[in-house]
């Protein structure tokens, strides 16, 4: 037997189905109540955000370019097999000592010259002590209290127009450490190489104030660099190096927050996204009441997230003292002046020639010299022709967009800036046209051929004899008449359509400014002899 | 000025040194035998002399950026006590994330 509940009509379901209207309106009164608040929390925060401020300051190293390393005479040439490029000095063997490199020495016052600091006469070597496997002396050689460079400046220029300069607390020498290879099971392996291959740090002050302006900065310094070719500037090869003091505070504040350090940005757009971020998770923590820990936090470039560096290393306690094995470096006043006169055209120094000399827009001008290999491309088409503005419009267009797709540098581009010269004189003379020139120019990218051998081999000259266009522009109107008593009863436009036609016919090769006056010289003769 | 025996801890733990207790109270005293005798020179008034970092006064002593013949890889690794044949090989130094 069956016992048949009739629950439906049981009170308790009655009570059942009161109590879960409830709890539904409930719910949804108290999603949309926390949606609400959660809304005017995040409102809160935008406003909450722009009251606060970053202090941002930058520690550049920049590998200089020289053929030995800093304290002995091994290659610095990257890429050699593993511990090929060592000495007993760069090892660090006890009794072998360390000579200095003149050359780093100029290059490092180069820099300070270029950066508007003091050169100081005197300067020190000091050891800086500290026990890691990719520096075998256990001691870094750096320079502490006395640098060779101190109190420059550099200015950058915000995207708004507005200029800001940047306070460069100092310039100094050191060695750099090998590298560290973790992924080999439970070693790490050491490849001393890079061990004394000679740097040069470069420490801002605490002048930055968004990350966009870092990036500026940065810029800016690899700019100089390159331009002094003392360094190459690759920050993906390692050869410009930066991270970043990031704290955050209340504007107007005159203290400093709790400064966090940033590493392992390797390029510069992770450097601006890294301190992006970094922002951000200090002002996130001080907005929930929480404390800033003064740390070194690594990037992540793959995740695009920030992580607390883990390494065996104990609390810095660096020890710093004068190097016994180095003499004092003294930079007189005839050795700055005979570096100062060495000092090629820096770039803002060659934008503001172009501009005068060349009377480019600041646009152009910024683009052209943003490289010195770019702007060297740009001089030399200027060796060959004398339009400035074509040769712009030709490297900034045609010229970046092959390098930037093909991902090279313009000293890798086929197109010699002498036949590039040459092209725009053959515009300028009408032997082709700015059309057929394009053509040429593509053509120029897969051969070796000079534009004037191109435009003779492929008989592209321009037809620009009047005779010879007559002819084509009488068989065109003659086979259009339809269109020619268009133009006659007003419908001016048409002309486009027979210059289109006579383009077609001449494969391009007419002039079409003589082609345009013929036109409109022979449909007009017809409108008067129509009118008799 | 006076060296603590958590100094000469400190100072061990820098210099990755690990001593007794007897150590420890020995090197204490040492220190401070040594401190006191170099604190003799603060009789003398120094105010207008210059730091001198090193006995020697000569300065710039440079060499040309020329290229040296290096070591080779076998003679660099010889006196490694764990290698491999192209590396130094050491203990695992960092934690990755």
């Amino acid at each position: 037997m069956r016992i048949k509940i009739d629950y439906k009509n049981s009170p308790l379901y009655s009570l059942y189905i009161l109590h879960y209207t409830f709890y539904i309106l409930h719910y949804t009164l108290i999603t949309s109540y926390i949606r609400k608040v959660k809304f005017k929390i995040q409102g809160l925060k935008l406003l909450e955000t722009s009251k606060y401020e970053a202090v941002i300051g930058l520690e550049v190293h920049a590998q200089l370019k020289t053929n030995t390393k800093i304290f002995c005479g091994c290659s610095t040439k990257f890429g050699s097999s593993p511990n090929s490029n060592v000495c007993p000095v760069c090892l660090g063997h006890p009794g072998s000592l360390p000579v200095l490199n003149k050359k780093v020495v100029e290059f490092t016052v180069l820099m300070g010259l270029a950066t508007n600091c003091r050169i100081n006469e005197k300067s020190i070597f000091a050891r800086k002590n500290y026990f890691y496997p990719d520096l075998p002396k256990n001691y870094q050689i750096s320079q502490y209290e006395e640098p060779i460079c101190e109190h420059g400046f550099i200015t950058i220029e915000k995207k708004d127009g507005s200029h800001k300069k940047i306070g460069i607390t100092r310039i100094h020498m050191e060695e750099d450490a090998g590298k560290s290879i973790h992924d080999f099971g439970d070693y790490t392996m050491i490849d001393l190489n890079r061990t004394g291959t000679p740097l040069m740090e470069i420490v801002s002050e605490p002048d930055l104030r968004s990350s966009e302006e870092a990036y500026l900065y940065l810029t800016k310094l690899k700019q100089i660099l390159t331009y002094l070719d003392i360094c190459d500037g690759n920050m993906e090869e390692g050869s410009l190096r930066c991270d970043a003091n990031i704290s955050i505070r209340l504007k107007g504040e005159k203290k400093f927050g709790t400064k966090v350090e940033v590493k392992n940005m390797n390029s510069f757009r992770n450097v601006e996204k890294a301190i992006e971020k970094e922002i951000e998770r200090q002002i996130d923590l001080i907005e929930d009441g929480k404390q800033i820990i003064q740390q070194t936090l690594l990037w992540n470039a793959d995740l695009e997230d920030l992580f607390p560096m883990r390494t065996k290393e104990e609390a810095h306690d660096y020890r710093y003292f004068p190097d016994p094995d180095l003499m004092p470096v003294v930079v007189n006043e005839d050795w700055k002046i005979e570096l100062e006169k060495s000092l090629p055209e820096l770039p803002d120094e060659k934008r503001n020639r172009f501009i005068e000399e060349y009377k480019l827009p600041i646009y152009d001008a910024d683009i052209l010299t943003s490289s010195i290999n770019l702007a060297d491309y740009y001089e030399k088409i200027l060796r060959v022709t004398n339009d400035y503005k074509s040769a712009s419009n030709w490297v900034m267009t045609e010229v970046l967009k092959i390098v930037n797709e093909q991902k090279i540098e313009i000293k890798e581009f086929k197109i010699t800036p002498e036949n590039l010269g040459e092209l725009i004189n053959l515009i300028n003379n009408k032997i082709i046209s700015h059309k057929i020139a394009k053509d040429v120019f593509n053509e120029m990218l897969t051969s070796n051929k000079s534009p004037n051998e191109i435009v003779k081999e492929k008989n592209l000259t321009q037809i620009s004899d009047s005779s010879e266009l007559e002819k084509e522009i009488d068989k065109i109107l003659d086979a259009n008449p339809k269109d020619v008593q268009d133009y006659l009863s007003g419908k001016e436009k048409v002309i486009g359509f027979f210059v289109g036609q006579i383009m077609k016919a001449t494969k391009g090769k007419a002039n079409p400014q003589t082609v345009n006056e013929l036109l409109k010289q022979k449909l007009d003769s017809k409108k008067t002899f129509n009118n008799v | 000025m006076t060296i603590k025996k958590e100094d000469v801890k400190y100072i061990a733990s820098l210099a990755k040194l690990k001593f007794d207790e007897n150590e420890i109270e020995k090197f204490t005293e040492q220190f401070n035998e040594i401190i006191s005798y170099i604190e003799k020179l603060n009789e003398l008034d120094t105010s207008n002399v210059e730091p001198l970092a090193h006995p020697f006064e000569s300065n710039n002593v440079f060499r040309n950026d020329e290229l040296k013949k290096s070591a080779s890889t076998e003679e660099a690794l010889k006196n490694s006590p764990s290698k491999t044949e192209e590396f130094f090989r050491v203990p695992k130094v960092i934690n990755q994330p």
